[in-house]
């Protein structure tokens, strides 16, 4: 901002006004925030009145619906990391070289349809994933691996990854992109091919957005809902096997939702419990993202 | 000692590979995109037509419609629209052109990017709690629309923050300088000059809540529907949830009608985007 004499300026009453609503509606977010702890945190506090802490964290099996309920959400756990695996091996690699091709060798008319598709694929629904993996991976998967089953972590994964590829594209090119010309030019000076600046310029100089693009796409993937929802099963498995029926963390709170859940009960507030350490484990990696970049910007500036 | 002109060719042959894999995953979205929308219509073509537009959802396939699932998406939309707005426009304006750099700024600059990161069903969740069982709003429309808010509102701020730091001070200044006051320089020049930016982030936010389904299985759309939504306390279903629905059916009809609605969802979604790009390609100028 050029004007540092902001609060020099004179304002009349009625400015002072609109200065006001316009604050309360920026202060608005502040109270999102705290909105969605304290929700998420009275009716975790609620659960674990009944539920221990340490069992909830540490016990291996997840059971909201049996007349002997069990409350370990370490299955629920390793279905959101198998699930993510897949797709972080899919969407990095994939987003990283063609944020490089993007940013590097595509000539430019190839960027003008690129840069858009990539844009339409990062828009459509979660939802229609979830029809992608169930109708179109799933089958293919089959037929590879006859072992396959209908509902399974691997075509979910995939699919994910796929839709978060987009994301890893678009943060790692604007990294890229951010790399000063005289030292790439310093590079092929010196007879570096394309593959020699980019490997040793490049991405070193945007390591950190890099990075932070990765945090940022594998937290996106914890925390999607419809495709594990609809492709994944629903099936609490204390299992890393990708071709079998997995369910996540969202998942959960997509099924504990729709069903008859009375209110009040143990299992309606296991939804709350799921939903906050799912709160925490994805606040806490785009915070991390987010310093990344920070750290960065302010390296570069000073 | 290695021989200068194998050790030149095999870098040159590495850079080559590498182009062609680089450029194989960026052929890949496109490739993805393709097989999507090619199955797509070679399934749900053939339930494409004006029923399908004018009936309800029914227990047969081919008597199936989305009339109750489009307007429940029209009224959601149109509610959301009119709710986060003035909002996002209003807190985006406030940091870019009122607020100080000072430690409560970038408190909430850093807590609108995070919130911008939350999971979707964590907002169902919220609403879920706060809009329908606290307000006691029920599973109608205004709940959806309010959680729907909440959720696009940090990404139109974002949006809006940076289509204003385009503008440059030079048109801010001439303002002053003319004696226009603050909030004269922010209605009269601010908001005119970014307002092709600021419609392309709000346009893009929209089509986010149209295709939104996780936090509305929680707060409000109920998977089967009767009557028509008449006002925002009723019930409704949306297009996302009415494929969902469809989706969990075996029957392969019901596979085919839920690529029929897709095809529709796509539809709107790429006439937003595209008039989303074309705003921002048009009218979008460029400062020196």
């Amino acid at each position: 901002m050029i004007l540092t004499n902001k609060d020099k300026m004179k304002e009349t009453p009625s400015e002072l006004v609109i200065h006001a609503l316009l604050l309360v509606t920026a202060v608005l977010s502040v109270f999102i925030t705290l909105g969605i702890i304290f929700s998420l945190l009275l009716n975790t506090l609620q659960f674990f009145r009944e539920v221990s802490i340490w069992k909830f964290l540490t016990g291996r099996e997840w059971t909201p619906l049996f007349a002997n309920a069990q409350y370990g959400v370490l299955p629920l756990i390793t279905g959101t990391l198998t699930v993510t695996l897949v797709a972080a091996t899919i969407a990095l690699p994939l987003g990283l070289s063609s944020a490089i091709f993007l940013s590097e060798y595509s000539p430019p008319l190839l960027r003008k349809i690129l840069k858009p598709t990539l844009e339409v694929l990062a828009g459509v629904p979660s939802i229609v994933y979830g029809y992608f993996a169930l109708n179109l991976i799933t089958p293919v998967l089959q037929r590879w691996l006859p072992q396959t089953e209908i509902y399974n972590a691997a075509s979910a994964g995939i699919a994910m990854g796929i839709m978060i590829m987009p994301l890893v594209s678009s943060l790692s090119e604007d990294a890229l992109s951010s790399v000063p010309l005289g030292m790439k030019h310093g590079g092929y000076a010196l007879g570096a091919t394309k593959l020699e600046v980019v490997r040793s310029i490049s991405i070193p100089y945007a390591f950190s957005g890099i990075v932070s693009s990765f945090v940022l796409a594998v937290s996106r993937a914890i925390g999607e809902t419809m495709i594990v929802t609809v492709a994944a099963g629903a099936r609490p498995n204390m299992t890393f096997n990708p071709l079998g029926s997995v369910q996540t963390l969202t998942a959960f709170i997509a099924q504990a939702s729709q069903g008859d859940n009375a209110h009040g009960t143990t299992s309606y507030y296991a939804l709350y419990a799921v939903g906050l350490l799912l709160f925490l484990i994805t606040f806490s990696m785009n915070l991390f993202a987010h310093r990344l970049i920070q750290r960065k910007k302010e390296a570069a500036a000073s | 000692m290695r021989n200068p002109i194998s050790y030149n060719k095999r870098r040159e042959f590495s850079n080559k590979l590498a182009h062609l894999l680089f450029a194989t995953a960026a052929f890949v979205s496109i490739f993805v995109l393709v097989i999507l929308l090619s199955d797509l219509i070679a399934r749900g073509s053939r339930f494409i037509n004006w029923e399908f537009f004018i009936n309800f959802p029914s227990r047969f396939a081919s008597k199936s419609g989305i009339l109750p699932a489009m307007l429940g998406s029209l009224w959601l939309v149109v509610l959301t629209a009119l709710i986060s707005i003035p909002l996002s426009i209003s807190a985006a304006v406030y940091l870019e052109e009122y607020a100080m750099e000072n430690r409560f700024t970038r408190f909430i600059k850093i807590n609108i990017s995070n919130l911008a990161g939350v999971p979707s069903i964590v907002y169902g969740i919220l609403g879920l709690s706060f809009f329908v069982r606290t307000l006691g709003l029920g599973r109608s429309i205004l709940s959806g629309a309010l959680t729907m808010s909440l959720l696009i509102m940090p990404i139109m701020i974002v949006a809006t923050q940076e289509a204003i730091r385009m503008i440059p001070a030079s048109l801010r200044e001439g303002s002053y300088a003319l004696g226009a006051s603050k909030w004269k320089t922010v209605k009269g020049i601010v908001l005119p000059s970014a307002l092709p930016g600021i419609l392309t982030g709000v346009i893009l936010a929209i089509s986010r809540a149209l295709g939104e389904s996780a936090p509305l299985l929680l707060v409000g759309a109920f998977s089967f529907v009767s009557t028509l939504p008449k006002g925002i306390m009723d019930s409704f279903i949306v297009m996302p949830i009415q494929i969902y629905t469809w989706m969990s059916k075996p029957s392969a009809d019901f596979r085919d009608l839920t690529a029929a609605a897709i095809m529709v969802l796509m539809a709107l979604l790429l006439t937003l985007n595209m008039t989303a790009i074309i705003i921002r390609n048009k009218f979008q100028q460029t400062y020196e």
